[in-house]
């Protein structure tokens, strides 16, 4: 990793793609809720005017009036800052949008800590596991621009509910501009047999930064890019348990029912091995920016080298038998 | 139809709602009993459908936001040939697809699932919102309880109707007074209803929702006004038509026994003479 890289806000490539999807579709509109400049649609706006559904500051009525305009033939999507997406309008999502099966494209603007010092009332860690207990939500946390670009373009062709999981917080590039995205399938991003760290959005860059502090002591990390939290990659997790051994995840979430624990339903019941869940511990965070908590909560790369450092102490006793 | 045969329908759809709910062994027979008239008028007169094709793009969408009379629902479904007559007899057997609240995934002429309160209007106004957008001239139409307004989500979704100029829409409000516990003004009192609405900047009607020809009258192309949402006040009796349920708390979701369902079954007929 080029600590110099230049960092993006997903944000633009989410809008640029958005604009030249509703260039090419008619039926494509933008619903927010007062969220004009920090869902980055203000390009939108000028350009389909008619077309941006701003219902002002009421979730609920955002999300149903989302399930609705799908219902009249548009394809919406719905943005808003995370927290309030999701956790105001959760049996919106649950009724209007899952249990319906509507084709809505939800879009959590903000996610994870990245509105920083303004504290937990606004943060979402809580957000994959509320919404991937609803069956039938694509779940798709993208690491990068290039990502961001090729998943919001699979929710517009997708029919059914997805849940795209965007972020403020600057990332480096990781992919290519023509990078294909797969719903569901994880990408090795660097092979390895020592242990497999898997991230998703902001962590992917740090678990690649990682993997480069590892590897110079010699320890081969493979890293997996999941950013598809439902469906969970089945085969990408057995596979990383069977070959390495031992199973680091990652995550700007809480360690309780997130990608942690999506991946450890997996690996407990399929192929049991060591693992370790890193992401935000269950307490209300303290103030901070989301780049100074996820340090403070071990997921610098040094943090997630000592962690998988760890981890790797763990498979090596048991596989010698002490310990 | 004629108001006559509606009201010969309305008899009709009572009576098989009867017989769904007291088959099953549940149900919300009090408030399906209020919300029958007003069923019967859309389905049979106001809607523009087609049995065949009922997701056809143009169709007029029916929001009924108060999911628990999903056994009306299903009942006037099949009289207009949704689904099969025979299929009411599976409510809320195991596997059914007629469960306690409405499913569109699994029941024809369903539009979107509803159960939880206050979630018909928010999406009434996006269907509103789809057919203004497409220049369409198909309309929308939602039925919400009196005591579901105690939801905050149908003034956020109040507020847009107006702000979004929906005259395309059409609220229409089941004003039985009661709720699943005690009368409604005992509870949160929601009315005077058409005075909040109007407030919200939507035309108001209020009607007797059990008289066929002023709910025909309400919803007729010329009592809309431009620009604004519509709000039909239907006032309406809980358990209407069978004498021992009218107004009465309790009939919320009770279900009769056996003489009582023989009687109410007399009281039906004798109605329908």
């Amino acid at each position: 990793m080029n600590p110099n890289a230049a960092l993006h806000d997903c944000r633009d490539a989410f809008s640029q793609t958005l604009e030249a999807l509703a260039a090419e579709r008619d039926e494509i509109v933008a619903v927010c809720n007062d969220s004009v400049g920090s869902s980055k649609l203000s390009g939108f706006k000028e350009r389909w005017p008619e077309r941006l559904v701003n219902v002002g500051i009421a979730e609920q009525n955002m999300v149903g009036v989302g399930a609705g305009l799908a219902n009249g033939g548009r394809i919406p999507f719905v943005c808003g800052a995370a927290s309030f997406l999701t956790a105001r309008a959760l049996e919106q999502i649950k009724v209007d949008v899952g249990y319906s099966h509507a084709n809505v494209k939800l879009c959590g603007i903000s996610s994870g800590m990245a509105y920083g010092e303004l504290g937990p009332t606004h943060h979402s860690t809580e957000d994959f596991a509320w919404l991937r207990v609803i069956p039938d939500i694509v779940i798709i946390a993208p690491a990068d621009p290039n990502e961001t670009r090729a998943a919001v373009r699979f929710a517009a062709e997708h029919h059914g509910p997805v849940f795209l999981r965007l972020s403020r917080v600057g990332v480096p590039d990781l992919f290519e501009p023509d990078h294909e995205f797969r719903a569901g399938q994880a990408d090795v991003l660097r092979d390895g047999r020592d242990l497999t760290i898997i991230a998703n959005g902001t962590l992917t860059h740090r678990a690649l930064a990682a993997a480069e502090l590892l590897a110079a002591d010699g320890v081969e990390a493979r890293i997996l890019n999941m950013a598809t939290v439902s469906p969970i990659d089945v085969a990408a997790i057995v596979a990383a348990a069977r070959d390495t051994g031992a199973i680091l995840t990652c995550e700007e979430h809480s360690i309780r029912g997130g990608l942690g624990g999506a991946v450890a339903e997996v690996v407990v019941q399929e192929a049991p091995v060591p693992m370790r869940i890193l992401g935000v511990p269950p307490a209300f965070s303290p103030t901070g920016s989301a780049n100074y908590l996820l340090d403070e909560y071990g997921m610098s790369p040094a943090g997630i080298e000592r962690s998988a450092t760890e981890l790797l102490a763990r498979k090596n006793a048991a596989l010698t038998g002490i310990g | 139809m004629d108001p006559n045969s509606l009201a010969v329908m309305a008899n009709r759809i009572r009576m098989k709602d009867l017989e769904t709910v007291y088959r099953a062994g549940a149900g919300h027979i009090g408030g399906e009993m209020s919300a029958i008239d007003i069923l019967t008028t859309l389905y049979f007169h106001v809607l523009r459908l087609d049995t065949k094709r009922p997701d056809d793009p143009d169709r007029d969408r029916f929001v009924l936001s108060k999911g628990h009379s999903a056994a009306a629902l299903y009942v006037t479904l099949a009289e207009r040939g949704f689904i099969e007559q025979a299929q009411l007899t599976t409510f809320l057997q195991p596997h059914s697809a007629l469960n306690g609240h409405p499913n569109r995934v699994k029941v024809a002429g369903v539009e979107t699932n509803t159960g939880p309160l206050g979630h018909g209007l928010p999406v009434a106004v996006g269907m509103a919102k789809a057919a203004q957008l497409g220049g369409a001239d198909w309309r929308v139409y939602v039925l919400v309880g009196d005591g579901e307004l105690q939801e905050g989500s149908n003034w956020e979704a109040a507020m847009a109707a107006a702000q979004f100029r929906l005259d395309n829409l059409t609220l229409i409000v089941d004003h039985n007074r009661l709720q699943q516990g005690a009368r409604v003004e005992d509870t949160n009192q929601v009315a005077p209803i058409a005075q909040k609405f109007a407030a919200f900047g939507w035309a108001t009607t209020e009607i007797d929702g059990h008289d066929i020809g002023a709910i025909i009258s309400a919803l007729e192309p010329t009592a809309l006004i431009e620009g604004r949402p519509m709000c039909v006040v239907a006032h309406t009796h809980k358990g209407r038509g069978i004498s021992f349920m009218e107004d009465r708390v309790e009939w919320h979701h009770k279900v009769p026994n056996e003489a009582q369902y023989e009687q109410a079954r007399r009281e039906l007929a004798e109605a329908s003479k």
